[in-house]
């Protein structure tokens, strides 16, 4: 930890000329299909929880942002390879990604993902379940007993189950409860909640270790000022997780 | 865009699709067609060029460069363009930066690669990193443009290297008996009687590459499958002023009319083209016009 | 040696035969190498079959274009020119959509919504209609007195397409439909990639690719690998279809007989 640290100071120090320079912009990456966290609004621009709270800490901070958008397939690689600054994007903290890219802490508090069926009575373990590929629900279903079905989108994980293809879908309870909500009946949580990842935080490359402390104190002060529990509120409904 | 599309919860169906088909994100939509045709008539001469090149190296009398053209041709031709699309992109960016960070960078002493960053000095990145939105979108274009016209050119290298060798020996032989030297002839003979060789093989690579263009979006480019999977999926009441059910179907269907009706005109042109091209030549085309005539 | 292992493993994982769960930690190349070369199990599955079975309507649709009856032409026209006019991307989804939504029709219906049958049902009808032009082209170049010699010798109807009119236009049409073939076999990668759902993680070549990218997030290897299968696989394409060349072209002189030049002239 200490040597991080004084590698992390060091860095600092030495890049803190070229710091003025590059980031005077800060790009911030996300996928614009997920709905509150992000999604493009009517006017085609990036909207929803996390462009809020980005916004925020943008301004805590002191640095002008610009919003970007990235398929989430790729949005790890363009980030090391220097396309954008930050992944903001609803992206659950986990050690296989750690180990590729730095976190904030957490902005978002470690969540439950949820199964979806048509009817109450859907075998969610020995039944097809649907998830979109490469997210931890589609690993946590290999490992169960179910028949894991894969979509590139979270909109057709939702529509493979209105069609019959799968018996549920696992996603985030968050992205789900709205559509739950509009289907009138068509659509309902079953089962437990499962618990999964470790909450959501921003993504920096390993060697912006100065702005990652930047975020890192704004996402402090807008929890210790109540800003982020009443953006959490607003999007995400008043019994959300809040800190 | 419309005055009365303040609340469109309370319109009738034929205003709220009005509001609804006009609203920014459809505007986007129109806009990306307008892109995937720049992107066409950028990639086409620019492939050309590529093809030409790599033709050109293929038929050289410098080992080495033959064996690069060759080369080229083959293993591009070999691999699924969406392999190729998936990794190529960033591979390009990485290489230009670096290539920029030498140049522009020489006293840096950490290393490029720090773990799985890829770093280059302020300087050095494509486009700078405090450069407007527009710039970036620019050159993630050109990206793609470049990106295509690599995949296509060895098509198109293909093509005009088979076409070069269809050019009747006799031709070039009286060139020679005209006292004419080797660029001479190549440049006033083979190239200008290759083209009608290479017509059919070339209009079959454009219809590929107009097929080619729902690719687009893994090169990041905002194309117009991208717009209409996101304006098509379901849509909740919360996050917009006009919800509405899974209409991917639809838009889907509109991009299907969009490239049959492409497809048609292309096919009309390049017809035309053909028959202006024949005219005159030794071949059953031409020969089947000096007998209409 | 332990990548024997890995390999008696995961060889046929694709096809669903081996561990349940994919590698998630600890990723080694010849992990990499093995689950990628499982799924072109896959590829060559969707090529294969789709190449033998469009073959088939690729002939009856050529011919159908180039009949004087208006009610064989014009659907022969109307089929070549929607698949040959859209992008296979977008054939993938309304596929999809379609056999969707016939599952609610009839059970009987529910197999064709798996990448195994319906993607397959989509490649088989690309394919045959982009052969079918390749063949239409073909028929229309077949030397004029080729069939007047057919026609002095008294064949008509079924001898003379046999014996004349289908091996003339099939060794005049071979190397435009090698190109079909390579290209058709780059085509199913398109598979898993945006149509038709993977089941239990058994997908073809590109969709292990992405896995690894995506656990690795390094995309320098896994596509190259991709990469790599693919220009083995078409080598062999090219291999097996020269031999046939050859036997196509077996009456002629050997220095007459036209070197196989594969030029690309279809791909999607």
């Amino acid at each position: 930890m200490k040597s991080i640290l004084l590698g992390t100071v060091a860095l600092a120090l030495t890049s803190v000329a070229a710091f003025a320079g590059s980031h005077s912009v800060v790009r911030m990456g996300t996928e614009g299909a997920y709905p509150p966290y992000n999604f493009l609004n009517d006017d085609g621009e990036v909207d929803g929880f996390e462009r809020e709270v980005g916004d925020e800490m943008c301004a805590r901070a002191e640095l002008t942002c610009e919003w970007v958008t990235n398929e989430w397939d790729s949005i790890i690689p363009n980030l090391v390879s220097g396309n954008y600054d930050t992944i903001i994007a609803g992206m659950s903290i986990t050690d296989e990604r750690d180990e590729v890219i730095d976190f904030t802490q957490d902005y978002f508090p470690p969540t439950a993902s949820a199964y979806v069926a048509a009817s109450a009575d859907a075998d969610l373990m020995g039944g097809v379940v649907a998830a979109q590929s490469a997210t931890i629900q589609a690993g946590y279903v290999a490992s169960t007993g179910a028949a894991l079905i894969e979509f590139a989108t979270p909109e057709e994980t939702i529509a493979a189950v209105r069609a019959g293809e799968a018996d549920a879908v696992l996603a985030d309870r968050d992205y789900l409860a709205p559509l739950v909500d509009a289907s009138g009946g068509e659509l309902v949580f079953v089962g437990d909640p499962v618990p999964l990842g470790g909450g959501v935080g921003m993504g920096l490359r390993e060697s912006d270790g100065e702005m990652l402390a930047k975020f890192d104190a704004a996402i402090t002060s807008m929890k210790e000022d109540g800003t982020l529990n009443a953006l959490l509120i607003k999007w995400f409904g008043e019994d959300t997780q809040t800190y | 865009m419309f005055s009365f599309c303040t609340d469109p919860s309370t319109l009738d169906s034929w205003r709220w699709m009005a509001c609804y088909l006009t609203t920014g994100k459809h505007m986007s939509l129109y806009w990306s067609f307008g892109t995937v045709l720049l992107l066409l008539a950028i990639t086409a001469p620019v492939a050309l060029a590529f093809g030409f090149a790599g033709a050109t190296a293929a038929r050289s009398r410098i080992a080495p460069l033959r064996w690069i053209g060759k080369g080229y041709t083959a293993i591009v031709r070999g691999v699924p363009d969406i392999a190729f699309f998936l990794f190529f992109v960033i591979a390009l960016d990485q290489a230009f930066e670096y290539l920029r960070h030498k140049v522009k960078c020489p006293g840096w002493d950490q290393p490029i690669r720090q773990g799985n960053d890829f770093i280059v000095c302020a300087e050095a990145k494509l486009p700078l990193g405090n450069a407007a939105q527009w710039l970036h979108e620019v050159y993630g274009f050109s990206l793609a443009v470049l990106t295509f016209a690599i995949v296509f050119g060895a098509f198109a290298a293909n093509v005009l290297f088979g076409a070069m060798r269809a050019v009747p020996r006799a031709q070039i032989e009286t060139a020679e008996a005209y006292g004419l030297n080797q660029r001479q002839t190549f440049w006033r003979i083979l190239v200008p009687q290759m083209w009608v060789y290479a017509l059919p093989g070339l209009s079959n690579l454009w219809m590929v590459l107009i097929k080619a263009t729902p690719l687009l979006f893994l090169l990041g480019v905002e194309d117009i499958v991208y717009w209409a999977r996101e304006l098509g999926g379901t849509k909740t009441p919360q996050f917009t002023d006009y919800p509405h059910v899974d209409w991917r179907m639809w838009y889907f269907l509109f991009l299907l009319i969009f490239y049959l009706g492409f497809t048609k005109l292309s096919e009309t042109v390049l017809d035309r083209i053909m028959l202006r091209l024949t005219h005159g030549q030794a071949t059953s085309g031409g020969e089947a016009q000096r007998k209409a005539a | 040696m332990e990548c024997w292992d890995t390999i008696a493993d995961y060889a046929f994982r694709s096809i669903g035969y081996g561990p349940r769960l994919l590698p998630r930690t600890d990723f080694t190349l010849c992990q990499q190498f093995t689950l990628i070369g499982s799924g072109m199990i896959w590829n060559i599955y969707f090529g294969a079959l789709a190449l033998c079975t469009g073959f088939i309507l690729a002939v009856a649709v050529a011919m159908g274009k180039a009949s004087q009856n208006p009610w064989l032409r014009k659907p022969s026209e109307l089929f070549i020119f929607i698949f040959r006019g859209s992008p296979l991307f977008i054939q993938f989804f309304f596929a999809y959509f379609f056999f969707q939504s016939l599952k609610s029709v009839s059970p009987f219906f529910g197999p064709f919504s798996s990448a195994a049958l319906g993607a397959l049902i989509v490649l088989f009808l690309n394919t045959a209609a982009y052969s079918a032009q390749i063949f239409y082209g073909a028929l229309r170049s077949i030397p004029k007195g080729d069939l007047e010699a057919a026609d002095a010798y008294g064949m008509s109807g079924l001898p003379k397409f046999r014996r004349i009119t289908f091996p003339t236009m099939l060794r005049l049409a071979w190397p435009g439909y090698t190109n079909e073939a390579i290209f058709l076999f780059h085509a199913t990668t398109l598979v898993f990639f945006s149509g038709f759902p993977a089941r239990q993680q058994g997908g073809d070549a590109l969709y292990y690719a992405n896995y690894f990218a995506d656990k690795t997030f390094n995309p320098f290897v896994p596509y190259p690998i991709v990469a790599f299968y693919f220009i083995l696989l078409t080598l062999v394409v090219i291999g097996l279809f020269g031999l046939m060349n050859r036997y196509l072209n077996r009456h002629l002189p050997q220095d007459a007989r036209k070197k196989l030049r594969i030029r690309p002239q279809i791909i999607r």
